[in-house]
């Protein structure tokens, strides 16, 4: 599973970092940073979860 | 296609203060939308369905801005308030959205919202302990649900507490759904004038807080007006108010009304987080907003929405959609709630959602660990919703046991 963001749809929402901590924190201006752009199977379902959420629509999954 | 006048009108009553109108459900089955009539004679989509909100509030053929052609206003006052004033990011489109957006991202990112946590805990905690103190019964919607925001706001923003009562009774009267256009816009310049004051002290005397840093960050920079500046302050103060206010009354409403479930959070702390994402769900408090208007035709469900159409997302209708929520309408703390759209959805997602959560769980967590006896004083029918633009209780009297001598 390969994670990609659009930075520039992200909106700051959070919703990632509440979803997989792991794999998605903020940068200092609250914006997405991917922490882990290649995690396990493991974190399949949160960072499926954290796609899902995000109201900007700015994470992108492949390999799912 | 039938009268207009045989359309239902919006907004819908809530027959108790736990469900959303019957109307919403009437308009998912007609395939998530439905035609309803506005207080002006015009009309708009009520959308209900659950992916037909995200869908909808996802589009980038949708508009926020009031200005357009077509933007449904539920109420008189509604108008008069979206159309008075100086707008904010939450009344504008890409690319102004995006740009006065993120100049409030940061302070509203998870790990600084996160170490908010024990000031939001001495605060519930200092106000249970008056409440005990006082002696039961006592009204939880002005005790608790409107001071804990109340006093959480003024701690971020870094206001004297001697000024919520002043900002309160302001917004108040802004969101009561029958106040006169008029105060409407009255109370909206005096909040205004307070913003303005506000950023005036801080540029002056800076603390160590939101508008402070803000005012460092930003006053007199290319990225935002002082005019705009003004207008978010305004939002800031207000936005996280009335909305977890009448979450909290609504949250511990609910919670006593399922005693096993409850039983099982005092049991098991741990449980909260998720509970506290099936209150949100279940009694989403938004009730004539999010609204919209159609910029370029959209299809969906087998309707075509036009441009210049009014779109109201009923998120409250939403959560309930039994395609997204299996058996919606049953309260289930262990249900998985978490894609639930009471913060909306889209770019315009609630910014402040990580400090509405903290205080919401510091809430729940404490208020039924240290008054476990907490029970409602009145017949649950006899709880009574305001005309408010958020499903707001009038008055939640409560009651418990007091401690009895020497224990």
């Amino acid at each position: 599973m390969m994670i990609e963001v659009e930075i520039d749809q992200c909106v700051g929402g959070g919703q990632c970092v509440m979803a997989a901590p792991d794999v998605f924190d903020q940068d200092d201006d609250g914006l997405v940073v991917v922490l882990d752009e290649n995690p396990g199977p493991d974190r399949a379902d949160d960072v499926a979860l954290a796609a899902r959420l995000c109201p900007a629509r700015a994470i992108r999954l492949a390999g799912t | 296609m039938s009268a207009v006048s045989d359309l239902p009108a919006f907004p819908m009553t809530r027959l108790t203060p736990f469900d959303p109108p019957p109307g919403y459900a009437a308009a998912r089955e007609a395939g998530g939308l439905a035609r309803v009539r506005l207080w002006d004679g015009r009309t708009a989509w009520l959308v209900t369905g659950y992916e037909q909100v995200r869908s909808l509030l996802g589009d980038p053929r949708i508009s926020v801005d009031r200005r357009r052609e077509g933007f449904p206003f539920p109420t008189p006052g509604r108008e008069a308030l979206e159309r008075s004033g100086r707008t904010t990011f939450v009344g504008m489109d890409p690319p102004d959205h995006t740009r006065l957006r993120r100049v409030f991202t940061k302070y509203f990112a998870i790990r600084r919202i996160e170490a908010l946590r024990p000031v939001v805990q001495d605060i519930v905690d200092d106000l249970i302990t008056g409440i005990l103190a006082d002696g039961p019964p006592a009204d939880f919607v002005t005790a608790l649900a409107g001071e804990v925001p109340s006093r959480t706001i003024c701690h971020v923003l870094g206001m004297p507490l001697a000024d919520r009562a002043h900002f309160q009774a302001l917004d108040h009267e802004r969101n009561t759904l029958t106040t006169s256009p008029e105060n409407v816009i009255r109370a909206t310049n005096e909040m205004l004038a307070y913003a303005d004051e506000l950023i005036e002290r801080k540029r002056r005397e800076p603390a160590d807080d939101l508008i402070s840093e803000l005012v460092a960050d930003q006053l007199g920079g290319d990225t935002i007006s002082r005019e705009e500046m003004v207008a978010a302050v305004r939002l800031l103060i207000t936005a996280g108010h009335e909305t977890t206010t009448n979450m909290i009354g609504l949250g511990i409403a609910t919670l006593l009304q399922h005693p096993d479930q409850l039983a099982e959070l005092r049991a098991a702390p741990s449980l909260v987080p998720a509970a506290v994402e099936e209150l949100l769900r279940y009694i989403s408090i938004f009730h004539i907003s999010p609204t919209r208007v159609v910029t370029e035709p959209i299809e969906i469900a087998g309707h075509r929405l036009e441009a210049g159409d009014g779109v109201i997302a009923a998120v409250a209708g939403a959560n309930r959609d039994d395609a997204a929520f299996p058996d919606a309408d049953a309260f289930d703390v262990h249900r998985e709630a978490r894609h639930h759209v009471a913060f909306g959805y889209g770019v315009h997602q609630c910014l402040g959602q990580p400090l509405a959560r903290v205080e919401l769980q510091t809430v729940v967590e404490t208020l039924f660990r240290r008054v476990p006896s907490l029970r409602l004083a009145v017949d649950p029918a006899e709880l009574q919703v305001k005309e408010y633009a958020f499903l707001s209780l009038a008055a939640l009297p409560l009651t418990w046991d007091e401690p009895r001598e020497g224990r």
